[in-house]
């Protein structure tokens, strides 16, 4: 907020500056901050940097980020190899060396844990990606454009939300799994039944805003459709899409796992939380650790991102700063 | 307010009908609602015309055509002799640069999350030509001091500003360009009445400077009378009387407009008393069905048979020195006063 009450200036009247004079004017001299322009992203960086919460989060995701990309920093034992799984020791408690005790099959929980949290953030986060950008690019075209093209593809996501999603997934997943893609398989069963939503939300938004009058208003300047669409609907109608970007992050990571359990997205020998969770879960009463441990994981990687998200959308809303 | 006598903008018979049509997939038009239904007049250099008329009656509409915000179904809006309802493109952007729009709600024709700077300077990155880059913040900030705003507050959000603030910015963007008509669409409605004489004395202030043409749009007649140096008025879609103000605020020759004033509030208690109240019957009628002849017949307590069958034109009439659309046009002052 500002830092001074707004009070109206007197008009000024009296005053008889012509465009020359006021051209001739030196500027003042002291000019605080406020020199240098500012941008709706500047301003939002200048002050995410200040929030706490936006630290934490950017934090604990650069740690995640991390994990899933060199796993050995955190964890001298390699889940892949044969020799660290002991059957024997299955669902033993925490012991030295062993933080997180052992599993099902008697492999360390922890080591598990840390070369899981790439599968599973890979997925969760490219997904999500994937969703937002083009189900928000859509969104915005049919919400500009209107007409024709916001009746077509309105109707093509219709087609899409008709699928049901783990049927839809299971589907996608078993067309392709000779092709050999991976966890990308997941991704892009996951993104092709989960685009629709930031679709119809993106455009929601941007018909709202573009019946205010600023639009109206850059349209009485000559505006193009881009700078329009850009400039001043893309901004106004960001907010719930990141809202729903990062809370969808942690569906996906378990819509994964859902996969993962039917027999379809990532498999063992391959390691991924949702895995992990799945499989503990059978055993839970007698051993809830192989399952607490990943779930914690997944827990604070969704808090993060939504925190991350969260501390966006009020940078990027200048009344909330 | 002195006018050179150079016509800057000549609209011709202007008409935009909105269709109304039946059906999803197979749209037939079952009709229109005639939003501006033959609209003519001219306008000077650094003149006003006052546009006012009840809501409904096409007047936003009107703006919006002038702005080739929307494309008239016909008729013509000669802006320096080019037609601005037919240009396209390049050229329908360059026409852009001389007329712009000052608009009614300062808190939803601002950009929220652009700052002042932004939404001021924007004129000048849409038309590039009218400023080089490293001339624009100093411009910007000419146009802030020039409508009265601190010119060291282009960094903060139009919800840091107060509604005649708001307004302000609103003005300077429209001023950006340097545009010789100016589309004010009930700019002060939206203020309180101490701001709104703000806006206005500053909106004067800027005709003198610039020498502005205003298309000064309002339902206030006391404002509209305040800043005008004519007056149209309209009604479902057409223009009924079009004088200068004092023809029409102390000899309005069309029984809607003396209606008109006869509801606007009289400060003066003396002058109360002596005021005549007509108050007409009914609502509007739907401009997409509108009556026969005279569109004000239905509510008129002059009609007669005639009113029905032919429509009155807009022209100077007996015993009137400026145009009404009354076939029964007398001048009566129903305000009484000064």
């Amino acid at each position: 907020m500002s830092d001074t009450p707004q009070v109206e200036p007197v008009p000024q009247e009296t005053r008889t500056l012509t465009k020359d004079q006021v051209v001739a004017t030196p500027p003042p001299v002291k000019r605080p901050k406020e020199a240098r322009p500012a941008s709706l992203w500047g301003d939002a960086w200048h002050d995410l940097r200040r929030r706490p919460m936006f630290i934490v989060s950017l934090v604990l995701i650069a740690i995640l980020l991390v994990m899933s990309f060199w796993p050995s920093l955190f964890s001298s034992i390699d889940p892949f190899s044969a020799r660290t799984c002991e059957l024997a020791t299955a669902r033993q408690g925490p012991s030295p060396g062993h933080l997180f005790g052992r599993d099902n099959q008697g492999c360390d929980v922890y080591a598990r844990t840390i070369y899981g949290a790439r599968n599973s953030i890979v997925i969760g986060v490219t997904t999500t990606l994937i969703t937002a950008i083009v189900g928000g690019l859509l969104g915005l075209m049919a919400g500009t454009r209107g007409g024709v093209v916001d009746t077509v593809t309105s109707r093509i996501t219709e087609i899409f939300f008709a699928i049901p999603s783990i049927l839809g997934a299971l589907l996608i997943t078993a067309t392709f799994r000779d092709q050999d893609l991976g966890i990308w398989i997941v991704v892009i069963a996951l993104s092709i039944l989960a685009w629709p939503m930031t679709f119809r939300i993106m455009r929601a938004a941007v018909i709202t805003a573009r019946s205010q009058d600023f639009v109206i208003a850059a349209r009485a300047l000559g505006a193009s459709q881009s700078r329009i669409m850009f400039r001043h609907l893309l901004p106004n109608a960001l907010a719930p899409v990141i809202v729903i970007a990062t809370i969808n992050l942690g569906g996906f990571i378990a819509a994964e796992a859902a996969l993962s359990f039917l027999g379809v997205g990532v498999q063992s020998p391959d390691i991924s939380w949702g895995l992990m969770i799945a499989d503990a879960r059978n055993r839970f009463l007698e051993a809830p650790l192989p399952l607490v441990f990943p779930a914690v994981f997944l827990s604070i990687t969704v808090l993060a991102f939504i925190m991350m998200g969260d501390a966006v959308r009020d940078a990027l809303d200048p009344k909330l700063r | 307010m002195a006018t050179t006598g150079e016509r800057i903008l000549e609209v011709r018979d202007l008409v935009k009908h909105f269709p109304l049509t039946q059906g999803i997939v197979m749209k037939r038009q079952i009709g229109a609602i005639k939003a501006v239904d033959g609209v003519s007049f001219d306008l000077d250099r650094g003149e006003t015309l006052g546009i006012v008329g009840e809501s409904g009656c096409g007047k936003s509409t009107l703006a919006k055509v002038l702005m080739a915000l929307e494309r008239p179904t016909s008729g013509s809006v000669m802006i320096n002799g080019r037609d601005i309802a037919k240009a396209k493109g390049g050229e329908l952007k360059r026409m852009r640069r001389n007329i712009q729009m000052v608009m009614q709600d300062p808190y939803t024709s601002l950009n929220p999350r652009m700052t002042v700077g932004d939404i001021v300077g924007e004129p000048y990155d849409i038309h590039t030509e009218v400023a080089p880059k490293g001339d624009r913040l100093r411009k910007v900030q000419e146009l802030l001091e020039v409508v009265g705003l601190n010119p060291d507050h282009i960094n903060r959000y139009p919800h840091q500003f107060s509604g005649g603030q708001r307004q302000r910015i609103g003005i300077a963007r429209g001023l950006a360009l340097q545009p010789e008509i100016i589309v004010c669409d009930e700019p002060v409605s939206a203020l309180d009445v101490s701001i709104q004489a703000q806006v206005i004395n500053l909106l004067e202030r800027l005709q003198n400077e610039f020498n502005l043409a205003y298309i000064f749009i309002a339902h206030d007649l006391s404002v509209v009378r305040h800043i005008s140096d004519r007056v149209a008025v309209m009604y479902l879609g057409k223009v009924v009387e079009l004088g200068k103000d004092i023809e029409i605020y102390d000899k309005p020759a069309h029984p809607y407009t003396q209606a008109l004033l006869s509801a606007v509030p009289v400060p003066d208690p003396e002058g109360r008393e002596q005021r005549e109240r007509i108050i007409l019957q009914g609502d509007p009628p739907s401009p997409a069905n509108p009556p026969s002849g005279c569109r004000f017949r239905t509510r008129c307590w002059k009609a007669q048979e005639i009113c029905a069958t032919e429509e009155p034109l807009l022209q100077i009439r007996t015993g009137t020195q400026h145009e009404s659309a009354c076939h029964f046009a007398e001048t009566h002052d129903v305000v009484h006063v000064g």
